[in-house]
């Protein structure tokens, strides 16, 4: 019962002649330049807003980045206005953005690994039409929940608590949670009961066999196997909410106490649009921390991206 | 596993149930009546004398929604310090560049701030309209608008005869900016009439710079600041008691008097020689933001920008912007006498949503002359003034507030608010912004334009 790789379920045989085909083809000098120049060419716009970010205001709203080469002026003033320029620290926000987004992480990926397996190795009535029915609710546009969901969190039916308005506990934090983990679990109990049925149904037979119940096969057999998926679907859902400016301020309303960091640059550039050229500072704040994730967790991130589709 | 399975439904039911009472104890809340009773903080000190009857507001809250963000909300927050002062209640800022869309969806929702600044009187009157929730303007507040502003601004904050939000600040948008130095190196001097205005243009642009310099972008609302040039040339044209009737939809909005006054800008902003000073041909004008429009006067490129009161925010720092700096606005002249002294502005509406004595005392206090002066004197960077009559424009920093106060306050003033901003969305902030684009960029023309705007027009 130790934990066996996914990959091991491919015939070894049909993957090498078309990784071999595929080996050939990249390392074409052609094809490896054509991959450098459009390397190059994505990399430009994030380059110049780089070189934005450090330049001064005058030379940023008077002419493009490129002046730069002719002309270097570095300053550091951008990034001091961003990190200190409103009467609340940057750090505040910083916090808030990472007390969203962990629970909202979490929560959908441990509703979604036990849902998704009851779906796939679970028998019970219902089963396919509510599959369907989860599935199709990916269809379903935030916009246009965004109302009746709100409705639903101030004046809750069956007098069940409040969760928003002036007189909610938690300052909002709880339905930034709930309404992140609403939106995320169709696409993950989809994901995740794709990956989880590609699993050789031997191998649940076997610990049936040898006396598990759901939760031990579970626990033992299924979580140690789909931590790629897991992952790969955490890294998805981190960048998600990371970046996500609506939900938090139609949900979290109220206060700035909550609101995460995209809300703070959503208001860098002043009432009235005159400071824009702290724009390409706070951007480049706002993204070391996906950054670092995205890095961290690159190899899974791909393994992820695979595993919702049809396998060879 | 059937017994599990149970066993873990009923755990999950009781710790569900743990959270619901745990939740339950912490909500609550209710109305109260117009006053807290309890002996006011604020007894005995002068400037608290209206506040002082709504009783002990101490802990209290106030939940403020507006569309200011940093950095101008720092001065905002420090005028209500003598609210806390002589009430004890405190007020809760939150300011969000979204906060039109926002506002809608949160009142709609049920999960109304207490009191929103609300731009557009267009906006107040959808909100009154649609959702029912917008709270009646208390007596003390009513009073003191009839005391200390034009019976035209109290007008912009009532809606079918019920008024509901007192004005709160005020921007001048008849207003030219121009570089005095730069007019007083070349011996130019600032024009009284529209005529004046045309030949001085004539004079620049034989200079070999390009008079004028504009700039229309403004994301997804591009085109607005030409929609402040016509309301302005209407009101000097054709008249205020007209554009009132233009705004209403009373008279169809290709009028030929629209026409007119749409034509006499294009004679600026549509003359190559003109126009786009720094930037461009006319062309560039759609192309160069709002906030960067204006900014070839300091290098001499161009010499007018129209544009209103709080494009001194956009100035570079280090500006001098005052009589006889860098930078410094005149008035938009008149283009004849008949129709007095036209003045184009905006301005924020103090919207409640509820009856708590605390909100009522917050809507008062803006209200007065007390808070008009305290946020003067707490805006030491300049860029805010209002229509408060009891404003001392000796409180205010900047000479283009004292400027704008002066225009505001003048009695022979004929105040009207932006037009664009009381037209239906589909108009205001819609296809009357994308012809006006349309008839810089494309060269659409002046008919065109205006018969599709008027196309345009909700069938009610």
């Amino acid at each position: 019962m130790t934990t066996t790789t996914p990959e091991l379920t491919v015939p070894p045989a049909a993957r090498v002649p078309a990784g071999t085909k595929a080996h050939t083809a990249l390392t074409n000098r052609w094809a490896s330049f054509a991959a450098v120049v459009i390397a190059v060419l994505w990399t430009i716009p994030t380059a110049g807003l780089l070189i934005s970010s450090f330049r001064p205001q005058a030379d940023v709203q008077g002419n493009g980045w490129w002046n730069f080469f002719t002309n270097p002026h570095v300053t550091l003033d951008n990034y001091r206005a961003v990190l200190h320029g409103s009467d609340t620290d940057l750090a505040t926000y910083f916090v808030n953005s990472i007390a969203i987004t962990i629970p909202s992480v979490i929560i959908p990926i441990s509703l979604a690994t036990m849902a998704a397996y009851a779906f796939a190795w679970m028998k019970f009535p219902g089963r396919s039409v509510l599959f369907v029915a989860v599935f199709a609710m990916q269809i379903v546009p935030i916009q246009v929940t965004m109302i009746p969901l709100l409705t639903l969190y101030v004046n809750p039916p069956f007098g069940l608590p409040q969760l928003a308005g002036g007189d909610a506990p938690g300052g909002g934090f709880y339905t930034i949670w709930l309404s992140h983990s609403i939106f995320a679990l169709p696409l993950a109990i989809y994901l995740l009961h794709n990956f989880m049925k590609e699993i050789p149904a031997e191998l649940i037979e076997a610990a049936r066999v040898d006396g598990a119940g759901h939760v031990r096969i579970f626990s033992r057999i299924m979580l140690p196997l789909m931590m790629p998926a897991i992952a790969a679907f955490g890294i998805f859902q981190f960048l998600w909410v990371w970046n996500d400016l609506l939900v938090a301020l139609v949900f979290g309303g109220g206060s700035l106490d909550v609101s995460p960091l995209t809300v703070r640059l959503a208001e860098l550039s002043g009432t009235r649009g005159q400071d824009w050229h702290l724009l390409a500072a706070g951007a480049f704040v706002s993204l070391v921390v996906p950054l670092i994730v995205f890095l961290a967790g690159q190899r899974y991130f791909v393994r992820g991206l695979l595993s919702g589709s049809v396998k060879g | 596993m059937r017994r599990i399975n149970t066993r873990r439904s009923l755990s999950a039911l009781a710790l569900v149930a743990t959270a619901g009472f745990v939740l339950a104890a912490c909500g609550g809340g209710g109305n109260g009546s117009s006053s807290a009773g309890g002996k006011s903080p604020g007894e005995g000190k002068p400037e608290c004398a209206q506040l002082t009857k709504y009783g002990n507001l101490t802990g209290k809250k106030v939940h403020v929604y507006t569309s200011i963000v940093a950095p101008e909300d720092q001065s905002q927050k420090d005028s209500y310090k003598v609210f806390t002062t002589c009430t004890g209640a405190t007020v809760q800022y939150e300011g969000s560049k979204e906060f039109e869309a926002q506002l809608v969806v949160r009142v709609k929702s049920g999960n109304a701030p207490d009191i929103a600044y609300v731009p557009q009187p267009g906006l107040l009157a959808t909100l009154v309209k649609q959702t029912g929730k917008v709270a009646e303007a208390p007596k003390d507040v009513s009073d003191n608008v009839d005391k200390w502003f034009g019976k035209d601004w109290k007008a912009y904050g009532t809606v079918d005869g019920k008024f509901y939000a007192a004005p709160l600040g005020a921007n001048v948008k008849s207003f030219v900016w121009y570089s005095p130095k730069m007019f007083a190196k070349n011996g130019w001097t600032v024009p009284q009439t529209w005529d004046e205005m045309m030949q001085l243009t004539d004079k620049i642009a034989a200079t070999g710079i390009k008079p004028w310099c504009a700039g229309i972008s403004s994301g997804d609302a591009t085109g607005w600041p030409l929609t402040d040039w016509l309301e302005d040339t209407i009101l000097r044209d054709a008249g205020a008691d007209f554009y009132n009737q233009w705004v209403a939809h009373d008279v169809p909005f290709n009028d030929p008097k629209v026409a007119e006054a749409l034509d006499r800008d294009g004679a600026i902003l549509k003359n190559p020689k003109y126009v786009n000073g720094g930037y461009g041909d006319v062309k560039s004008i759609a192309t160069t933001t709002f906030q960067d429009g204006g900014l070839p006067i300091l290098k001499g490129q161009c010499a007018m920008h129209r544009q209103a009161s709080f494009y001194a925010a956009n100035w570079p720092k280090g500006t001098d912007v005052s009589e006889n700096g860098d930078a410094f606005a005149f008035y938009l002249p008149v283009t004849n006498q008949d129709n007095g002294k036209p003045v184009l502005g905006g301005g924020e509406f103090v919207t409640a949503f509820n009856k708590r004595p605390e909100v009522q005392a917050f809507q008062t206090y803006l209200s007065s002359d007390t808070w008009a002066n305290e946020k003067a004197k707490d805006t030491p960077g300049g860029g805010w003034v209002s229509a408060n009559k009891g404003l001392d424009p000796n409180n205010l920093v900047s000479p283009i507030d004292k400027l704008s106060a002066e225009t505001l306050q003048d009695p022979n003033a004929v105040f009207r608010f932006d037009g664009s901003d009381q037209m239906p969305g589909e108009v205001g902030s819609g296809s009357f912004w994308k012809e006006m684009t349309a008839w810089i960029a494309t060269g659409e023309s002046t008919k065109d334009a205006l018969d599709k705007i008027e196309a345009s027009w909700p069938k009610s």
